[in-house]
């Protein structure tokens, strides 16, 4: 069954996987890295040339101005899109060219820039689809639909795990809640713990901050901090609350047009006329 | 000579299907909608001309265009108008719905007698020397569908109204925006699908079987396929796949496989939707992520 | 443990009461044919409507061809029976045969429930909507046309039924079988995998982000359902002597359709009721609706289809909806204090969307104005677009 499936796959994915390219694995020290990635779609360089390198619980940030290419290169990291050219690796295992499920579970999780929960679904529900794949809450579909022991304990086990995950963000008392009814800015959060559920290497976040008032940012900085000590994470955000920025990154690289302007440290960089003329313009 | 045959019967059979689907592609470019009542908008165009036959058949094929027109805008605006913005799922099953109401609506009116007009051919000339025989109704059906494509074809191209309908399908909000009363193009293009289907009832008509409730349905379903294989939302499109599917009836039903002509065209349905899932000719549209 | 007794298993309680009384009466009493046959319908509708719904209601794709996947256990399992039966020189009713014929029904409704899966993995909406429609009418054109020694073509093939005394027997079956089919798709829908379903119909993309397979789930739901189908179909083939391709036309599809949208589209006990309902409806409609007047029924059927539709998803009702609706209503007559703290772990139901549809908008995304304010479009979106 399990070979059928990958067939399966493949015949539905013959047009977007790179087939031709051959993962090799490297030695890395970086969780992230990648090499010269690009992607063109008809004659438009989307992104060209993208070289990023993250070391481990690094708040990484990307930055550009609109149209620059940020979430181009997030698709490009999370499988939506496949790469024309280049290669990435998590923590030197090459995933160029695979699936989006199966980045996941290599371990990229992202969020959304225009959010997309499961509307129809409960919070707690939410949570619980980004749990689904840990390999302590395996459980075969034999034995869900017959109730066996291990469906009870493997469920049992995930909903006090998402609700440990919500109440990191605040939403405990909304489990019960249909995803759609929360306020903005809580459905922002319950993107990103459903994003950690999945367990992840490393954690993309596509202007978390977008919409959120001066208090809500600022909470979010914590919890984007709270999550990077306690979860042993890396994190690559996109954002344009240049103040969001410089309090959370390390390092971040501004890109233009697709390519990369500067990068560097995030004071240095921010600072850089070439910066400032791409976000003002002339 | 059997080739020409299956040429022109080809040609005839397509063109009506295009017809059809050319109403199926508009409405889905514009609307954003699969009007699966489309085919019983024929239905309404045989009764019409059924009834008005003995009157005069042109008074009778005028009163269904106009007929069918106004059941267009009857049906946008009381079914499909206030969903607009609601899932496609709740609109296709509505458009189910409007079909099976019409379909049993007719059936009531008919009380399940088959009606039909007193003529069922037009008679046929005689080419080759007795060679080659062309059904004068085939005839018309060929030079009334290339004349209604050519037509259209133009108005979509050099006509005002039919530009900013192009400007809807691109981009409903930004068509708004420019100016563009959105619903008024809905409704023309309502108007327009309709008043096709009408003219495909009337070519249909000379049949020994007559009209039934269910006169529309299999044709508008195959023009339907026509329109999906043609590339659905595109006007050539639904041309090609019409007559794609006019072709490919004329050629088996030439053969023994004769009986089987439906299950085929689906079937070429399906692997062309599997090949290229936006038909022959469609533009692809990608979701942003 | 009540209410979680209520939420859980209360419709399988009471199908189990109505099978039982059913039998009681079937055995005690003479009852008459035509009530036995109207169980034996209702069973065979339920079983479809509830595996319908499980592929519109939960994967939130719209399947036309339902008739289609039923007539090939119809078929299948009921040409398997005449063959085993005439070879081994059984009784028609010999309940062994039917299990087979159950078995191999599904088993070959679920293998064509594989090609349209394959269908749904690159196809979405509106198109596989007119796939499924296609496979259907490919299946009947087929069955249809075979020749008289293998399918019996247009006349249909004379398939080994039971006798109107003992159509309660299959009555009975019906209901073990709605049963069966509860239990594994509510099984499956309150278990990791329907979440990951729901997921899927909710948002594909965010559900492939989140590492779910949507190839394996897609096909895994028409599959599924397929086979539910292909067991209605072979309990349909045992109920009459003759299985004629034209009674599961797209009609017939269309049919099953209209009960799990009256019954609430992702409301497996909707599904139950409506298809309950309508059966007995139109059985009563049929004896008072004689001739001409039948078709009324029909007519009536579709204004309804189209009224609820209408008054469940039109935008410009939502205010309204929201006022007054059963739920509500409910709510001020039977539960005058609705404490929010004490609502129960996950109180949220499992089926929280009767009658509401939402589906991933992708052919609908440049139709519906949009308002939800996101509108700088990243640079490789639109450029993808070209």
């Amino acid at each position: 069954m399990a070979k059928f499936i990958e067939k399966a796959k493949n015949f539905v994915n013959t047009k977007v996987l790179k087939k031709t390219h051959k993962r090799v694995d490297i030695e890395s020290e970086y969780v992230l890295e990648t090499k010269e990635l690009g992607i063109t779609f008809g004659g438009l360089k989307a992104a060209q040339d993208v070289n990023l390198k993250i070391k481990k619980n690094q708040i990484y940030g990307l930055i550009g101005p609109n149209g620059a290419g940020k979430t181009t290169v997030f698709n490009l990291l999370t499988g939506v899109y496949q790469p024309t050219t280049g290669t990435f690796y998590l923590n030197g295992s090459d995933l160029t060219g695979l699936s989006q499920e199966k980045i996941n579970q290599k371990g990229i999780a992202r969020t959304f820039q225009n959010i997309r929960l499961f509307n129809n679904m409960s919070v707690v529900r939410n949570v619980m689809v980004g749990l689904s794949n840990q390999p302590e809450y395996k459980c075969s579909l034999f034995e869900s639909i017959f109730r066996l022991p291990r469906h009870f304990k493997v469920e049992k086990k995930m909903r006090a795990r998402a609700k440990e995950l919500l109440d990191i963000f605040g939403l405990l008392d909304e489990r019960n809640n249909l995803a759609c009814n929360l306020p903005y800015g809580k459905q922002r959060k319950l993107e990103i713990a459903r994003a950690l559920a999945t367990n992840p290497k490393l954690l993309l976040l596509d202007e978390p901050a977008a919409g959120m008032n001066p208090n809500e940012t600022e909470d979010l900085v914590n919890t984007i901090k709270y999550i990077r000590d306690n979860f042993d994470m890396t994190i690559l955000l996109i954002e344009h609350d240049m103040k969001f920025v410089s309090g959370l990154c390390d390092e971040i690289t501004v890109l233009n047009f697709g390519t990369v302007l500067v990068e560097g440290k995030t004071k240095e960089a921010l600072n850089n006329p070439e910066v400032i003329k791409a976000y003002i313009g002339g | 000579m059997e080739f020409l045959t299956i040429l022109i019967n080809g040609l005839s059979i397509g063109g009506i299907y295009a017809m059809i689907a050319l109403g199926y592609t508009m409405v889905y470019g514009i609307a954003k909608m699969l009007n699966f009542a489309h085919g019983d908008i024929i239905m309404i165009a045989g009764y019409t001309i059924v009834l008005f036959f003995p009157v005069n058949p042109i008074v009778g094929i005028v009163a269904a265009i106009v007929f069918c027109a106004i059941a267009g805008i009857v049906i946008e605006k009381v079914a499909y108008k206030p969903l607009r913005g609601a899932s496609p799922l709740a609109v296709l099953i509505t458009a189910i719905g409007v079909s099976k109401l019409l379909q049993s609506a007719a059936l009531i009116y008919s009380k399940g007698a088959i009606k039909g007009v007193p003529i069922t051919t037009l008679g046929a000339i005689e080419l080759f020397g007795g060679n080659l025989k062309i059904d004068v109704i085939t005839l018309i059906t060929i030079v009334c569908s290339v004349a209604i494509m050519v037509a259209l074809t133009m108005f979509i191209k050099r006509s005002k109204t039919g530009r900013a309908m192009v400007a809807v399908s691109e981009d409903k909000g930004a068509a708004q925006l420019m100016g563009i009363n959105v619903n008024k193009i809905i409704t023309i293009t309502f108007i327009i699908g309709s008043a096709l289907a009408a003219v495909a009832g009337a070519l249909m008509i000379f049949k020994p079987q007559g009209v039934e409730p269910t006169f529309g349905a299999m044709p508008g379903i195959k023009a339907f396929a026509a329109a999906v294989i043609g590339g659905i939302g595109s006007i050539p499109g639904a041309m090609v796949g019409g007559i794609v599917l006019g072709f490919i009836e004329a050629i088996f039903g030439a053969t023994p496989l004769r009986d089987y002509v439906d299950a085929i065209e689906f079937a070429i349905l399906i692997i062309v939707l599997l090949v290229k899932p936006t038909g022959i000719l469609g533009k692809k549209r990608r979701e942003k992520v | 443990m009540m209410r979680r007794f209520t939420k859980n298993y209360l419709n399988y309680t009471i199908i189990t009461l109505v099978m039982v009384v059913f039998a009681i009466m079937a055995l005690a009493t003479p009852m008459k044919d035509s009530t036995a046959f109207l169980f034996q319908k209702i069973t065979v509708a339920v079983i479809l409507a509830v595996s319908l719904n499980f592929v519109v209601g939960f994967l939130g794709e719209l399947s036309l061809g339902h008739a289609g996947f039923m007539s090939i256990g119809a078929y299948l399992g009921g040409k398997l029976s005449l063959v085993i039966i005439t070879a081994f020189g059984l009784e028609n009713n010999n309940i062994l045969v039917l299990i087979v014929a159950l078995i191999v029904g599904a088993l070959c409704a679920a293998a064509c429930g594989v090609v349209v899966g394959f269908a749904a993995l690159r196809l979405r909406g509106d198109y596989l909507a007119i796939v499924t429609l296609a496979f259907g009418e490919i299946v009947r054109v087929i069955f249809t046309n075979s020749s008289d020694s293998s399918f019996g073509g247009a006349l249909g093939l004379k398939s080994p039924s039971f006798s109107k005394r003992e159509m309660y027997i299959l009555a009975i079956i019906g209901f073990l079988l709605i049963l069966f089919t509860l239990f594994v798709i509510q099984n499956l829908l309150k278990s990791k995998t329907g979440r990951a379903i729901t997921a899927i119909r909710d948002n594909e993309i965010a559900a492939k982000a989140m590492g779910i397979d949507v190839t394996k789930h897609k096909l895994m739901v028409f599959v599924i359902a397929a086979a539910f189908a292909g067991i209605a179909g072979v309990l349909f083939s045992y109920s009459k002597p003759l299985v004629e391709a034209k009674s599961f036309g797209y009609n017939y599809s269309i049919e099953i359709l209209i009960i799990v949208v009256l019954g609430g589209i992702g409301s497996i006990n909707g599904s139950i009721i409506s298809a309950t309902l309508i059966t007995i409806l139109n059985e009563k409609l049929t004896v008072y609706m004689t001739g001409d007047n039948a078709v009324y029924k029909d007519l009536f059927y579709a204004i309804i289809l189209v009224l609820v539709v209408i008054y469940n998803n039109a935008p410009g009702l939502k205010n309204f909806r929201e006022k007054y609706n059963f739920k509500n209503l409910f709510a001020k007559i039977f539960k005058p204090k609705h404490d929010p703290s004490k609502i129960k772990d996950d109180a949220a139901k499992w089926d929280v969307v009767p009658t509401k549809i939402q589906m991933d908008e992708v052919l609908s995304t440049d139709m519906v104005i949009d308002n939800t304010g996101d509108n700088n479009a990243d640079i490789g979106e639109r450029g993808g677009n070209k």
